[in-house]
């Protein structure tokens, strides 16, 4: 490649050429990238997009020559990262998923390991140390230990320390995850900033589809493959004309999106606050006509970068999910299952949950929004009885869980955040095994089992180690193991987080007719559209309830306009409480 | 590139150096650690035998008697509890009251005085052996003391053949502190080395840092030196305190010179730093690496070193396996160099075998460590 090297001006930032990632686990070969090819343009942000398990983490290790390639080439800046590491190395920052920031050392003393670490020289530090730290706004926490900063603040500090030593091609490995929504904005200008500012090509991952948008190109992977390369509306101008948006007067939403689903023209409808987004099938349309006698508006919308993904990869077997039917009726009530008052949690001289207050009815979809470390999950924890309040209340069905008979709690589900089940049982034994521990025996034992296989459709894998599913039945899996026992109330800590958005609409059919038969269902997450499809959320932050109510008040009450989105009233209500930096 | 090379080492060995002081399990290790071993070994822990409580039974007084049984009172090491019949002291020594029994019985003063040898009954209680084989050395010794009084004042011959003449070297005042505290010297350069390295660097594999500082253009050996170079610093830092507390606190003797304990230390901190470089290339877990450092270098450095259990009297294979624990030559050394002074051959010797340790690790570290994150 030398010959390419002396004139600088064509070779592309990044070229991959038939690059295949194929890894070993446990005797088993696991294709991570197949066949992927594809040419990084420069100046400019391009979003690698894909659900996690797409092999987006994978390919940016390679471009840095920390994994092997097993078909296929790489260059990078003309370069072999292999090779040629060290140059590879000296020109490119990459910023990885968990950015190796030191949290027992301050702002200040990171960004000089780094400087140290990168050779920059002591004399050109200052000018860089001030640009850096004015555009990310940690000018004033400079002596401020890295551990002690909020999650957005982390990923700034990450993404400075990358930075200086300015690169000529960015790697970014999701620096968005998680992150409140103030700070993702914050963090997409320094991006544009360092594209503008000083010329470099930023390659971008991200498992949030609505983050395409913000970018010039996109490369969309899924299962390791390259799905398309182009601009965001590229791909959305494929579906143009199939979205719709619909709203039913005196119709639930739920109820109408069941309707919606079983129509021959829809392809995928959505709940978005009161109404529905939908996507037709090719070639067909929708309009308030198709549904005689019911009053129901329906406008066309402009389409999204999401809609292509689920047009594209949503098949017909797919359609819908499947609806779970409960074998034992709840008993209805009117008094709220969930009850939190003035609940309080402080670690040390922390405070992690300040004050908050809440009620859940029975048969609602509850939805606790928020940002890592806005408390959520010690919210969350508190009320699974699994950590101790330190003032306050909360019931459960009106008991503390904390003290409450294994019976008792055998009234509640809960699926954790990470997958909890045991990897190296099959299927089959984990299913066996949390049964007997959630006390079902004998006949009733083999009923809910049958019951949770042919629901789930876990047939197939029976035999599988849980460890080797794909992300989707793990999920699956998680949450028929949550249900075996018909719990009347379902706790679901961060349910979707990473999966494609088909396996998120699968897992919400689920959950939805869960709650038409009157199981309360609350759940947390840090993914704005995901509140949309609650009946009513809070919005947290820092610890404190920042608002409450059904997706409409919340977003009529936190913006000036018409049309706002979730993520619009979030920033609002942040920059109104002060609580963002 | 050099000075690109020294920026990375000093920003390594920096960031390392702050992480220690804000981490306060690294000074409890360094500094609080040895300072709490050395005064359980030197105080709570002792393999002598002190003030041990001994049932005497008496059947009949008489003169020779009782001078006999009065020099049990006249030691530090009895604590005599004078009982009525044999019958009393072994409830006692049943009930754990006492560690042994003398018994005189009631034919003693006049088979001593008839020139016969009349016996002395010993009942030692052997379940705890150590004390028991103590007592029964104690009590031999004054017997043997007591019959050469007697032969001296009455001009009277002894009855016993031969006369054991007892000398003992290096310690004379039999004190197991001193040959214990260069046992516990290291035991902590042991955990030092090992176990604290083997931690950092898994916790670097748990925090995600490790990807960080693989994608910068730092060698294998310049990650390696800016481990090494601060552990070295806080491995010295235990090692003086143990010196001092050895010396000051616990009156050690020191018989060899103090550069070649110190250049023996060096050498084998950097052995355990070396192992605990190996074991981190294969854990990534601070599980994983806290387990093989203890069960790979700390527990033989306290089982089988030599530091308690004397390694010549296990059984042969146990003493084959000693061979391969490298605290095995360091406290070969020190024992040494501490009671008996600068006895070259075994100075030399051991430390031979450390060096080789030594290399053969450091080899192995560099080889295993590579820039990548493919599974070997």
């Amino acid at each position: 490649m030398p010959a390419e090297n002396s004139s600088k001006q064509t070779v592309a930032p990044l070229e991959c050429t038939g690059v295949s990632k194929e890894f070993t686990v446990e005797a088993r070969g696991i294709k991570a990238l197949e066949q992927v090819s594809f040419t990084l343009k420069k100046n400019m942000v391009t979003g690698l997009i894909g659900p996690d398990g797409a092999g987006k983490t994978t390919l940016m290790r390679l471009c840095m020559g920390l994994l092997k390639t097993s078909a296929g080439s790489l260059s990078v800046l003309g370069f072999d990262p292999l090779r040629d590491r060290n140059t590879v190395l000296a020109k490119v920052g990459y910023m990885p998923q968990r950015f190796g920031l030191y949290q027992d050392l301050t702002v200040q003393e990171n960004m000089d390991l780094y400087a140290d670490l990168q050779g920059v020289a002591l004399q050109q530090r200052g000018e860089r140390y001030a640009q850096l730290l004015d555009m990310s706004g940690l000018t004033p926490f400079t002596r401020r230990l890295a551990g002690n900063l909020s999650g957005g603040m982390k990923q700034k500090l990450g993404l400075v320390c990358t930075m200086i030593r300015p690169p000529q091609l960015l790697l970014l490995d999701e620096p968005t995850v998680g992150v409140d929504p103030v700070s993702r904005r914050e963090l997409w200008n320094i991006v544009y900033h360092l594209v503008e500012e000083e010329g470099m090509a930023v390659m971008l991952s991200t498992a949030y589809l609505d983050e395409a948008e913000r970018c010039r190109e996109v490369i969309l992977l899924h299962q390791g493959k390259v799905i398309g390369q182009g601009t965001p509306s590229s791909f959305s101008n494929q579906v143009q004309g199939r979205t719709f948006q619909v709203q039913a007067e005196g119709e639930h939403k739920r109820v109408m999106q069941k309707k919606l689903a079983r129509m021959n023209q829809v392809q995928d409808a959505l709940i978005l606050g009161k109404s529905l987004r939908v996507v037709t099938e090719k070639g067909q349309t929708l309009d308030s006509k198709d549904f005689p006698g019911h009053d129901v508006q329906v406008h066309a919308v402009p389409p999204r970068f999401e809609d292509y993904f689920v047009a594209t990869l949503k098949t017909k077997h797919q359609k819908g999910g499947q609806a779970i039917t409960l074998h034992t009726a709840i008993q209805e009530s009117d008094s709220a299952v969930i009850q939190v008052q003035d609940l309080v949690r402080t670690f040390g001289s922390f405070t992690a949950v300040d004050h908050v207050s809440f009620h859940v009815n029975t048969g609602e979809i509850f939805g606790l929004l928020g940002a890592n470390g806005a408390g959520k999950t010690t919210t969350f924890r508190m009320l699974c009885g699994l950590l101790p309040i330190s003032s306050g209340s909360c019931r459960v069905a009106g008991m503390d869980l904390r003290t409450a008979s294994a019976q008792a709690r055998s009234r509640i589900g809960y699926m954790a955040q990470k997958f909890s089940l045991y990897g190296n049982l099959t299927v089959g034994q984990n299913l066996k095994f949390f049964a007997s521990a959630y006390g079902l025996r004998g006949k009733h034992q083999k009923r809910q089992m049958q019951w949770a296989i042919s629901t789930f459709d876990l047939d197939q894998y029976l035999k599988t180690e849980s460890g080797m599913l794909p992300l989707g039945y793990k999920q699956r899996l998680a949450l028929a193991v949550a249900l075996m026992h018909e719990p009347d109330v379902l706790f679901l800590d961060e349910p979707t987080s990473g999966v494609d958005p088909l396996a998120r609409r699968e897992f919400w059919t689920h959950i939805n007719s869960l709650a038409e038969q009157g199981v309360t269902v609350l759940v947390t997450t840090h993914f704005m559209e995901e509140a949309e499809y609650c009946d009513r959320l809070v919005i947290m932050a820092e610890g404190n309830l920042l608002a409450q109510g059904t997706p409409e008040e919340i977003k009529a009450d936190n913006s000036d306009r018409e049309g706002a989105t979730m993520e619009d009233a979030f920033i609002h209500l942040l920059e109104h409480n002060g609580a963002a930096q | 590139m050099k000075i690109e090379s020294l920026f990375r080492l000093k920003g390594m060995i920096r960031k390392e150096w702050l992480q220690i002081i804000r981490d306060p399990s690294a000074i409890a290790i360094a500094v609080f650690l040895p300072i709490f071993l050395l005064l359980i070994f030197g105080y709570g822990i002792s393999l002598d035998a002190k003030e041990v409580p001994l049932a005497i039974v008496v059947e009949q007084h008489g003169q020779a008697t009782d001078s006999f049984i009065g020099s049990f009172g006249a030691n530090p090491y009895f604590t005599p509890r004078h009982m009525g019949s044999i019958q009393e002291a072994e409830n006692a020594l049943k009930n754990a009251e006492v560690d042994g029994i003398v018994w005189l019985q009631h034919t003693f003063e006049q088979e001593y005085l008839a020139h016969q040898s009349p016996p002395v009954h010993l009942i030692v209680n052997g379940g705890d052996a150590n004390t028991a084989r103590l007592v029964e050395g104690y009590v031999q010794g004054i017997w043997a003391n007591w019959l050469n009084q007697e032969a001296r004042l009455s001009g009277r011959k002894m009855n016993s053949p031969l006369q054991l003449e007892q000398r003992i070297w290096f310690n004379p005042g039999v004190r197991s502190t001193e040959f214990l505290v260069p046992g516990v010297i290291a035991v902590i350069m042991t955990l030092i080395g090992s176990l604290l390295t083997a931690l950092i660097i898994a916790r670097e594999w748990e925090r995600g840092t490790m990807e960080t500082l693989l994608v910068t253009r730092m060698t294998v050996i310049e990650m390696l030196l800016g481990k090494l170079i601060p552990y070295f610093g806080l491995g010295i830092t235990g090692l003086t305190i143990s010196l001092l507390m050895g010396r000051f606190v616990f009156e050690v003797p020191m018989r060899g010179s103090l550069t070649i304990i110190l250049a023996a230390s060096v050498l084998y901190l950097l052995v355990a730093l070396a192992m605990g470089l190996f074991i981190s290339t294969i854990a990534r877990s601070q599980f994983v690496a806290a387990l093989a450092a203890m069960i790979g270098t700390f527990l033989p450095a306290f089982i089988l070193s030599g530091f308690i259990f004397d390694i010549r009297s296990m059984p042969p294979l146990v003493q084959g396996l000693t061979h391969l624990i490298a605290a095995r030559y360091y406290v070969a050394i020190l024992q040494t160099l501490f009671l008996a002074g600068d006895i070259w051959p075994v100075v030399l010797k051991n430390s031979a075998a450390l060096l080789f340790m030594g290399v053969l690790f450091f080899t192995l570290v560099i080889l295993k460590t590579n820039r990548n994150l493919e599974q070997q």
